[in-house]
């Protein structure tokens, strides 16, 4: 176990190490000039380089590579160029809203999802079964985008019981902030509830018609729970995979439900410091984000573990 | 049935507790599309940099008012002398900076000369570059000596980068801006909202509103349902497209479409054959057909020009008949350029719906004279970088919003690679001329040769598209300057 450990981790430490030198080569690459963005069409060219200067972007590539690099190791995160503020004063801001909005998501898509996932696989081939299978296919096909607005003109604009967008931070009482994040959560988690579901399901089906299923109906267990207890535990493998890989994207890949509820998450953050050239705020948050997905890829790999006992003893 | 009754109940007590709420209301909620990067108006060119602290935050020693005409603002009065070259501005007093400290004739020199230093990174520089000497006389008079009389400069100094800071917080600006205007700052949650809030020292008359909230709505779909729902409840400029005429059928709203300075144009890369051919360019300008752009581009509602100047600014010319919409007539230019074949040509856009729309109908009506365009579709980085400073383009569709920017055609180096010594000289015989007829005679003058030498396609002025709550007093129709001016908004009952 600790030999295993120790191979995953190193295997991480490598993965950041390429991520960094890959993540600074394609922000170089792309096109643009904060500098100039910054000071308009009337500035002379002058101004620009004065800025550039004073932004450092004319140090060597290899030089500004290892000052970077050198500050992630030191937990400095470098200076925003449009904000002038702290990196991680920013990631700190927006993951209030991030953090909060994907676990939420993730406990509603959970919740929908086993429950459906498991009364489907129980009555495979039945007219319930299609249903819910049915209504998992039409949630993975609808737009997002296009949910999430039909959600703000019945519970915002018609009913008013929710905000339309926005977020009042959580200085303003923690209902008011969760208010403002209900339906984003909602809009967020029911593609992913209808893909989990499907996975749920089929993982379900395949371990019900295990002989040691069989042998548990046989034994006279009842079917309530050789289901809940015998077969969704030795399920869940496919579907914990599929939740690391769902809470990874909830984390950073939801720019357009931010961008319809208007939500300073961690998407917008990314997408805006990237139209602006923000170069040290998008390689930077993308390393973290990186570094998230690391973590949680060894998390779900350790919770494997606690689901099924015999890959405990495994090297 | 009981979960529909609690929905009912909620929706009507909040209603309740909405309408209530208008009563005495003074606080206002606007949107706005892009978030200022900071809010340093004189370290920065973003427009929504303006757009929150001009007038509200930050003053000038003059102000540009709504219909473009310039006001007192810090500077009480002024007098110029009689060749033109210095002006004197007598300052009012009792004014404060918002964190305390006192306002004098060296906070002016003080700016002045820091917008206009070696190392300055003032957007708009050009604004002070005849500036030679800023004298402090006493605390309440300030004397700047130009290098020659220059037209224009009572409004420049009015422009949003010339506004007044303070030498003790100048720096911190961008994050913390102190100014002398009758809002401060409140808070700023970064990517969510800016909160002004009213400045119970201000000097002169104290605004209508306690509170100003500038929220940041990026998205088209959802500045609807905001608007709808009472969480905003003014848009100075709505991104409405389509669903304006929703908005319009709303009694609730009132939709206000104003002038901007917003030239939108057709730029031309003159210096690329076979741009660089007068018959060329009036082949384009006889193949497009501006109001089947403006429907596309613009819902419509742009006014079409014909020249490098706003329909609604003193001294406009309407030029649109120069080059009437005319296919055989483009034809003709085309053959006469030795191109009758026609040619294919790039057109690079950036992520502004007017050019991204637009494009496409210019696409198709070149192709009627056999200029078959291949359209590129960029970023602002990407524009910025590629057409502006490398020049590296053939076509390109943009709005120049700066105020009184027809003498950037005369710029050396400017990315139309226009350069024409007539025109030339006319925008220098302007600057220099203070007289007010004979200032309109040399922009007419301008104008023309533009209209005429097609150094780009005039198209349109970009509109501005005010919808917010009908009850809502003073927001400003006209955009002659980016600001959201809220120091006379209030609500009306």
């Amino acid at each position: 176990m600790t030999a295993y450990l120790l191979k995953r981790l190193i295997i991480a430490a490598l993965t950041l190490v390429l991520a960094s030198m890959v993540v600074f080569a394609v922000m170089e690459v792309l096109p643009g000039d904060p500098a100039r963005l910054m000071l308009g069409l009337n500035a002379g060219a002058d101004q620009v380089e004065l800025l550039r200067n004073q932004m450092g972007l004319n140090a060597p590539l290899l030089l500004r590579y290892l000052h970077w690099a050198g500050g992630l190791l030191s937990l400095d995160f470098g200076r925003s160029y449009t904000y002038s503020v702290p990196v991680i004063d920013l990631v700190r801001e927006r993951i209030a809203v991030s953090l909060p909005l994907a676990l939420i998501a993730l406990a509603l898509s959970t919740i929908i999802a086993i429950p459906v996932g498991v009364f489907s696989a129980s009555r495979q081939g039945q007219a319930g079964d299609t249903l819910a299978m049915g209504a998992a296919q039409l949630g993975v096909a609808v737009p997002n985008f296009w949910f999430a607005l039909m959600l703000i003109y019945l519970f915002a604009v018609w009913l008013r019981l929710v905000p339309a967008g926005g977020f009042p931070g959580w200085g303003a009482g923690a209902w008011t902030a969760l208010k403002s994040l209900i339906l984003p959560a909602v809009a967020l988690a029911l593609p992913q509830a209808a893909i989990l579901g499907r996975v749920a399901r089929s993982a379900l089906v395949e371990v019900l018609n295990e002989d040691y299923i069989r042998t548990a109906r046989a034994k006279g267990l009842p079917y309530r729970a050789v289901l809940w207890r015998h077969a969704l535990r030795n399920a869940m493998i496919p579907v914990l995979t599929i939740l690391g890989l769902q809470f990874a994207f909830l984390l950073a890949g939801t720019i357009i439900i931010e961008n319809v509820f208007y939500l300073p998450g961690l998407g917008r953050l990314i997408f805006q410091a990237i139209t602006q050239r923000d170069l040290i705020v998008v390689e930077s948050i993308v390393m973290l984000l990186v570094a998230a997905v690391i973590l949680i890829n060894l998390l779900v790999d350790f919770s494997y573990a606690i689901v099924d006992p015999r890959l405990r003893g495994r090297q | 049935m009981r979960l529909w009754k609690t929905i009912l109940a909620a929706a009507v007590l909040s209603l309740a507790a909405a309408t209530s709420a208008f009563a005495a209301r003074t606080d206002l909620t606007l949107g706005i599309v892009l978030e200022p990067p900071h809010l340093d108006p004189t370290a920065g060119a973003a427009a929504a940099i303006g757009e929150v602290t001009y007038a509200n935050v930050f003053e000038g020693l003059t102000r540009i008012d709504d219909n473009g005409q310039v006001q007192p603002a810090l500077a009480e009065s002024w007098a110029v002398s009689d060749d033109g070259k210095a002006y004197t501005f007598k300052l009012h007093s009792g004014v404060k900076f918002h964190d305390g400290s006192a306002f004098s004739a060296d906070d002016v020199k003080f700016s002045l000369d820091r917008a206009r230093a070696k190392d300055s990174l003032n957007p708009q520089k050009q604004l002070f570059a005849h500036i030679t000497d800023v004298t402090v006389v006493d605390p309440a008079t300030v004397k700047v000596t130009l290098d020659g009389p220059q037209g224009s400069f009572l409004y420049d100094m009015g422009q949003v980068a010339a506004v007044i800071v303070a030498k003790g917080s100048a720096d911190g600006n961008k994050d913390k801006p102190i100014g002398t205007g009758p809002f401060k700052l409140d808070h700023w949650a970064k990517g969510s909202e800016i909160t002004l809030v009213k400045n119970p020292d201000y000097w002169g008359t104290a605004a209508a509103l306690d509170k100003a909230t500038f929220r940041i709505v990026p998205d088209v779909a959802a500045a609807v349902p905001a608007l709808l729902s009472g969480d905003i409840q003014a848009f100075a400029n709505m991104p409405a497209q389509d669903a304006l005429g929703q908005i319009q059928s709303d009694p609730r709203f009132s939709v206000v479409i104003g002038s901007t300075e917003g030239e939108t144009i057709l730029s031309i890369n003159n210096k690329k054959p076979p741009f660089d051919k007068l018959a060329v360019r009036q082949a384009l300008a006889s193949a497009i057909d501006r109001n089947a752009i403006i429907a596309a581009a613009s819902n419509g509602l742009g006014k079409p020009i014909g020249s490098h100047f706003s329909p609604g600014d003193a001294g406009y010319v309407d030029l649109t008949g120069v080059y009437p919409h005319d296919i055989a007539k483009a034809k003709e230019y085309l053959k006469e350029a030795g191109l009758e074949n026609g040619f294919s040509a790039t057109i690079k856009l950036p992520p502004v719906p007017y050019a991204r729309d637009g494009g496409q109908v210019i696409q198709s009506q070149l192709k009627e004279i056999g200029i078959d365009l291949q359209i590129i579709p960029v970023e602002w980085a990407e524009w910025l970088s590629q057409v502006f400073t490398n020049k590296d383009y053939d076509l390109t569709i943009v709005s120049h919003v700066e105020p009184n920017d027809i003498d950037i055609y005369s710029r050396p180096g400017y990315y139309f690679q226009y350069d024409n010594p007539k025109f030339n000289d006319v925008i220098k015989a302007l600057g220099s001329t203070v007289d007010k007829d004979k200032r309109l005679e040399l922009l007419g003058e301008a104008q023309k040769i533009l209209a005429h030498d097609v150094p780009a396609v005039y198209l349109f002025e970009l509109p501005k598209i005010g919808v917010w709550d009908a009850k809502l007093q003073g927001m400003w129709t006209n955009w002659p300057i980016e600001a959201d001016d809220l120091t006379k908004v209030k609500w009306t009952d």
